[in-house]
């Protein structure tokens, strides 16, 4: 049997299609994009029929309102970087807890030269409260930043109105949309988002290529200065085969956005279904009725991530997990701890996500195949009794420099 | 996906003696449940032979502390309580051939769930000063709590002084940026200004040395062993080695408390080659020792020493 792939918010197959449309531009189109001849000229012109397909999927009005780089990080530090320059004079930037370490690691660096972030909280369910929001628009914030949908829980922001709010305070708006792209439809020209980043591997394009939308007008920077590339935006001779391959992603991500909220979304309603039926003492994080339609995160409460994964793996099932373990970190992740979820849950979260390569019928051997591992090892737990938790866990069992 | 060892799949996908024991008479729980790793030890101890005759164990944790626990029962059984003691984090580390250094603190977790269940079956109340801090330094498998404790204990203000006290930054060198920056929090505390080393030819100059006390002398690099020749400090090397070794000799009580010794495998000018055995030759357990070795031997002697485990001498 084949193994199965529910670890599509970490990285998307790249669609056999994708890779024959890029193909070319290793062998016989590799001019560059940027000569008069014509083995360049071609090359800029697949560029721009690319440009053009991005431009669709956002909803952009111009296509000169896109500018590719090499990854979504690259997207996210342009994007508040160039707005800190645009507005020297102002010192603040708000965010939230949960971003994405592409954000929240360059505010926290920014932090340290001077700038003062603030980091929305969330509620239980991974909600942003936007009274707390709205008082911290003042005339100090260069830029919000905050993203579209959450890439452990899926929980979705409503970045349309917190833009307009910044808008209407004359701020500068960025959106970190890396997993919202092709699973959300969105129309930029009728938003107030200034600032949109999106990532070519989150879309079954390959890894390495990204995009920063930035409507016409914003006060712009570039964190790359030197060639004319993007209009002088973006300096460095574009990753051609791969802006190709995003442009094809996209347009297959629109024809695909129903199934991917129909069908995908069902084969994830089920999947929860599944486990949670099967499984005691689990429950699913976030905003479990606002999130992406192919997100599920399921904390299994009492056990750790990584084990889990691992026993997973080796009945060909992959997913990821918000365990402190696999990241390599001390703590759980951020976001599990943001909503305050204890500790002997948060390690034992679990993001299963899905795509529209995935089938029912996986998602059935799925179902079949996580309650053993579970009770493998709650077995092992010094959590569990012989038929559930034992009772009072948390004064039963607590270990020394807890 | 981590880099396990064969041996460590084993014992998670078939871990040995999982569960309590039924009549333990020696229990120890430790970890920390906020990193995501715990476990309980229980032992069954005949009290006439102190012999363990059954361990089990219940875990917390991911693949590797699972492993390092069923490891640790399986190399318990049969032993008596002295002997168990004798088994060190790296022992645990070793008997699963291996484990990465983002994980040895599992091995270091099982060792102290041994010393708890022992405490414990003695009627003894066993306390624990461990603190663990996130990683630093992935080449060697620093925290931050230790980069911030040898700071503080020595004074330090460079990259290369950190380095040369628990190895940290050492290798790849990616983690330089968190080292200058714990620095600047920490010299800060102690109101000085982190000043960075330059950077290319020029970071070969020496910076001026802020202590007096902590002169550089500079001694012949390589000195012929027989050669009484005389280091600028006065001594002989005959006479360093014999001040060396008495300094050892004075911390060996210390480290034998911790089922560690230290042996002296080679003096080359100011570096001094150390064989680091038992509970201290774990990974940062190491480091830690080591430090603390150079700092006693730097005030005994009056100069600059640099201590290295003997494992990385030159060939000669
Ligand atoms: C929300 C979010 N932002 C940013 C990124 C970074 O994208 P990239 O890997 O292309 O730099 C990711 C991908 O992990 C993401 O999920
Ligand atoms: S991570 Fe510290 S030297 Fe490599």
């Amino acid at each position: 049997m084949s193994d199965i792939y529910l670890d599509n918010n970490a990285t998307t197959m790249v669609d056999p299609a994708i890779v024959d449309a890029m193909l070319p531009f290793f062998t016989e189109q590799f001019g560059n994009p940027s000569s008069l001849h014509s083995f360049g000229n071609k090359v800029g012109m697949a560029l721009k029929k690319a440009r053009g397909q991005v431009q669709k999927i956002l909803g952009a009005e111009h296509d000169s309102e896109i500018i590719f780089t090499s990854c979504g990080s690259e997207s996210d530090s342009t994007a508040i970087l160039s707005a800190l320059k645009a507005n020297p004079e102002r010192k603040e930037i708000i965010t939230t807890v949960v971003e994405h370490p592409a954000v929240l690691n360059l505010c926290e660096y920014l932090e340290t030269e001077g700038y003062i972030v603030h980091k929305l909280k969330v509620d239980s369910k991974g909600r942003l409260d936007l009274d707390e929001y709205a008082k911290l628009l003042t005339d100090e914030v260069a830029v919000v930043s905050v993203m579209w949908a959450n890439n452990e829980t899926g929980t979705i922001f409503p970045v349309e109105k917190m833009a307009e709010m910044a808008d209407e305070a004359g701020i500068l708006f960025h959106t970190d949309a890396v997993q919202a792209v092709g699973k959300i439809p969105m129309n930029l020209q009728d938003t107030a988002i200034h600032m949109l980043s999106l990532s070519g591997h989150k879309l079954h394009a390959p890894k390495g290529v990204g995009v920063l939308y930035l409507k016409r007008g914003t006060r712009f920077r570039p964190l790359l200065r030197g060639g004319h590339q993007e209009r002088g935006r973006r300096a460095g001779t574009e990753n051609a085969a791969s802006i190709v391959g995003l442009g094809l992603a996209c347009e297959q991500a629109m024809e695909h956005m129903e199934f991917e909220n129909v069908q995908v979304k069902a084969m994830r309603d089920r999947l929860q279904e599944g486990i949670l039926a099967a499984v005691p003492n689990a429950f699913p994080t976030g905003d479990v009725d606002n999130r992406l339609p192919n997100t599920l995160n399921i904390a299994f409460e009492y056990i750790e991530g990584e084990a889990i994964l691992l026993l997973m793996n080796k009945m060909g099932i992959a997913a990821s997990s918000g365990s402190a373990c696999t990241s390599g970190s001390l703590e759980p992740s951020h976001v599990m701890k943001a909503m305050g979820i204890p500790y002997t849950a948060a390690h034992g979260t679990v993001r299963f996500s899905l795509s529209r390569y995935n089938t029912m019928d996986e998602v059935e051997r799925v179902i079949e195949a996580v309650p053993p591992i579970v009770a493998k090892l709650r077995k092992l737990s010094p959590y569990w009794g012989e038929n559930g938790p034992v009772e009072n866990p948390e004064q039963a069992f607590a270990p020394v420099y807890a | 996906m981590w880099d396990y060892s064969e041996k460590v799949k084993e014992h998670f996908y078939n871990p040995k003696n999982a569960g309590a024991v039924a009549d333990a008479n020696g229990v120890g729980d430790v970890g920390s449940i906020s990193c995501g790793d715990a476990l309980r030890l229980t032992l069954k101890v005949e009290p006439e032979t102190e012999i363990i005759l059954d361990a089990g164990f219940q875990t917390f944790g991911c693949g590797s502390a699972i492993a390092s626990s069923s490891a640790l029962t399986e190399m318990v059984k049969g032993k008596t309580l002295d002997e168990a003691l004798q088994i060190s984090n790296q022992d645990i580390a070793d008997f699963l051939d291996g484990l990465p250094p983002e994980k040895m603190h599992c091995s270091v977790m099982g060792r102290e769930a041994l010393q708890a269940a022992v405490a414990n079956y003695r009627g003894e109340e066993w306390s624990d000063d461990h603190e663990e801090g996130a990683l630093v330094c992935k080449c060697f498998a620093i925290d931050e709590v230790m980069v911030r404790d040898t700071i503080k204990a020595n004074n330090l203000s460079s990259v290369e002084e950190v380095t040369n006290y628990t190895k940290a930054g050492g290798g790849c060198s990616s983690c330089h940026e968190a080292i200058e920056n714990l620095l600047t929090e920490e010299m800060a505390a102690r109101g000085e200004t982190f000043v960075p080393a330059a950077s290319g030819k020029k970071k070969a100059k020496k910076v001026e040395k802020k202590k007096p006390d902590l002169v550089e002398i500079e001694v012949p690099g390589a000195v012929p062993a027989a050669a009484p020749a005389a280091a600028k400090g006065g001594l002989t090397l005959v006479q360093r080695i014999r001040k060396i070794e008495e300094v050892l000799e004075a911390m060996r009580p210390a480290l034998r408390a911790d089922n560690g010794d230290v042996e002296l495998v080679d003096v080359d000018g100011k570096t001094v080659y150390v064989n680091l055995v038992g509970a201290c030759s774990g990974c940062q357990m190491a480091a830690m020792t080591l430090g603390g070795i150079q700092q006693k031997l730097i005030e005994a002697m009056g100069e600059f020493i640099k201590v290295i485990p003997a494992s990385e001498r030159p060939a000669a």
